[in-house]
């Protein structure tokens, strides 16, 4: 059994326009020492999975079924006061704006020594003498110098090096890394994910990666899950995922990738915009922006179904195997999803 | 640091300097005489141009201005009234306990009333203690204060006789011709005034901790500190609470500071003999001496505690350096 296994995850918000049904019918795994990543535009549902998982989402207005196992604990049904001793024990978030996820009038040294302090029965020396550890190993220069200083003070991929430190602290078994390199520039993106992969390493961590860059995603995950528009549509281990991707919406994501090996004129986009939640469309959900859509698509909703070959790779797409076939390897030499296609 | 304090004293210089000269500006162009005021009813033509003599009434505005800033730089010295010869000194030290008793007392009862209630409303919105604060915040700021201190003291004062109607005690045991003092009756007759000049700031400052609360509460930090496991107690002290004041010591400091330089309803109709009621009475006597001095002391009060606020501001908030 897999660490974490989400089944059927389902979350709704009630607000003043309705219920937002922001994730519906999600199921994954994750293992030790194994990555997923979760794939999607803004808006699909991907970090109210992650939160949902925390149990971080507002009670009063959130409306959660399904169930989150997590080491045989079923997380969905955990008291609150359950769900404080896994959090920043067990289970570590990490968040996309390092410039605002720390709290900006207490120093780095005291953030960090309240996540241990809150989990382990020792000294505030000893805390301390953690803290300055653990911002060592995410390559904190002069960490014992450094724990004083409050987050201002530092520079956006340091602060989040000192995020990392700080779920990383209490050793989690599982960490969720909710777009933590989105707000970096790109050579300190490929900094913080050596930094994950090397402490994942170390300590058998499974990791959740949550991000819309498939860039992060060949990078550093195992398995893939493609979300959209509150459900998953693809997902598979990494490697079919960009190699043999079975979705037209995984199609547009890839098509709108810079490739280093082809010269393409101009990227492909998918055209217009993720649906309101409010207002979901009926059929397959990505139909108003799929250009393969047939009538079928807008009036059936297509289930996740293993491909033909692979009891690992799903999708939820009706076209037939000879134009899932045709079209991503059209795609892959460079010519994007064709969009007269159909 | 010492840069900071230099700066902030020039400017403290020039805000006085306006501050007096424009009160002067205003006073000479009100049509009125206060040399026939200052001389009494019945004074003859000349007596009265013997008081404007004696009182330079008679020089022009930028040599009595300059009178007034000599006097006050070499003597330490407000002057005299016009009206009964006092030294503006001894008049202003002396009002100048009371307002002061009746504003930080009242800032003590607004802060005991708002932050419980601005808190607990921000957390728990649309809750039963949030409308209810609502209601009061719009009765607070709609009321005038002289209306409420006039219900007050009808009520409590008269019908129920459960508090003084009117009147001050000295905090300090009676001076002589007195007819209270020591702390318990200084307290017992400042009960109505102090529930009278809060109203209003207790309402203000509930809608502002509040809403401030609330911003604080969608901050990342707090679902990181919440990430972290820590309990809602704890988000609440460490991590809302000390973001979510800082502005509220900001604008303690500034209507404190504001406040000191007299509370004028509350003191007229309680009949404190405090600064905003000596400077109406002055206002009346066109006690030019008296009200400079009042004047002069509010503005001190407001830059002094300006740069309180800029100090704890400091304090509290590591991303600010003074300097």
């Amino acid at each position: 059994m897999a660490l974490l296994e989400v089944n059927e995850l389902r979350t709704s918000f009630k607000t003043d326009d309705g219920i937002v049904r922001a994730v519906d019918g999600v199921s994954f795994s994750v293992d030790r020492n194994q990555t997923l990543g979760i794939v999607g535009e803004s808006g699909c549902g991907k970090s109210v999975t992650a939160l949902t998982i925390m149990g971080l989402n507002n009670a009063r207005n959130t409306i959660s079924s399904g169930e989150a196992m997590f080491d045989g604990e079923n997380l969905l049904a955990a008291s609150s006061g359950r769900l404080r001793e896994l959090r920043g024990m067990r289970i570590a978030m990490i968040f996309q704006d390092p410039m605002t996820s720390l709290n900006p009038v207490k120093s780095i040294g005291w953030q960090l020594v309240e996540a241990v302090l809150l989990h382990n029965d020792i000294s505030k020396k000893e805390a301390r003498e953690r803290a300055v550890t653990a911002l060592g190993e995410v390559g904190i220069p002069r960490p014992e110098k450094r724990v004083d200083d409050y987050p201002h003070q530092f520079s956006g991929g340091m602060r989040q090096r000192v995020m990392i430190a700080m779920s990383m602290i209490n050793e989690p078994d599982l960490l969720i890394a909710d777009e933590p390199t989105t707000a970096l520039d790109v050579t300190t993106q490929a900094q913080i994910l050596e930094l994950m992969r090397r402490l994942q390493e170390d300590r058998d961590t499974a990791i959740i990666m949550i991000t819309h860059d498939l860039g992060v995603v060949a990078e550093i995950a195992d398995d893939v899950v493609v979300m959209y528009a509150g459900k998953v549509i693809e997902q598979a281990p990494v490697d079919p995922i960009f190699t043999a991707p079975r979705h037209p919406y995984t199609w547009g994501l890839l098509g709108s990738l810079p490739r280093m090996d082809l010269e393409i004129e101009r990227l492909v986009q998918v055209p217009g915009q993720p649906p309101s939640l409010l207002n979901i469309p009926a059929g397959c959900r990505f139909n108003p922006r799929c250009s393969y859509a047939m009538n079928r698509c807008r009036v059936e909703l297509p289930e996740l179904r293993p491909a033909p070959q692979s009891d690992d790779h799903l999708d939820a797409c009706f076209l037939d195997e000879a134009t899932k076939a045709r079209e991503s390897v059209r795609l892959l030499s460079g010519a994007g999803a064709s969009p007269g296609a159909a | 640091m010492a840069r900071y304090l230099v700066r902030r004293l020039l400017w403290a210089l020039f805000l006085f300097l306006a501050v007096t000269v424009v009160t002067y500006v205003i006073f000479f162009v009100t049509p009125a005489d206060p040399a026939r005021l200052a001389a009494g009813q019945g004074a003859s033509p000349a007596e009265v141009q013997r008081v404007a003599e004696k009182l330079h009434l008679n020089d022009p505005l930028w040599k009595q201005y300059g009178l007034f800033l000599k006097q006050l730089v070499i003597e330490q010295s407000l002057g005299e009234s016009f009206v009964n010869r006092r030294e503006v000194n001894d008049i202003v030290l002396a009002a100048a306990p009371v307002t002061a008793s009746l504003v930080v007392g009242g800032a003590v009862f607004w802060l005991m009333i708002s932050l419980p209630v601005g808190i607990i409303s921000a957390v728990r919105p649309r809750s039963l203690i949030d409308r209810a604060g609502m209601v009061f915040v719009l009765v607070g700021v709609s009321a005038h204060p002289v209306w409420i201190g006039l219900i007050f003291a009808y009520f409590f004062g008269y019908k129920w006789g459960i508090t003084p109607i009117t009147g001050y005690c000295d905090f300090i045991n009676p001076s002589a011709g007195a007819s209270c003092g020591g702390p318990v009756q200084w307290a017992y007759h400042l009960i109505l005034p102090w529930l009278t000049f809060m109203i209003l700031f207790a309402a203000l400052y509930v809608r502002l901790i509040r809403a401030n609360v609330m911003e604080t509460m969608n901050e990342d930090y707090v679902r990181t500190a919440r990430a972290k496991g820590a309990p809602e107690g704890q988000v609440m002290r460490s991590h809302i609470l000390r973001n979510s004041l800082l502005p509220v010591i900001t604008i303690l400091g500034m209507d404190i500071g504001l406040a000191l330089g007299g509370a004028i309803f509350t003191e007229s109709i309680y009949s404190l003999p405090g600064l905003g009621r000596q400077i109406l009475v002055s206002y009346e006597n066109f006690d030019l001496p008296v009200i400079l001095g009042i004047t002069v002391f509010a503005t001190i009060c407001i830059i002094v505690f300006n740069l309180i606020v800029d100090i704890v501001y400091a304090w509290f908030d590591p991303r600010i350096r003074l300097g």
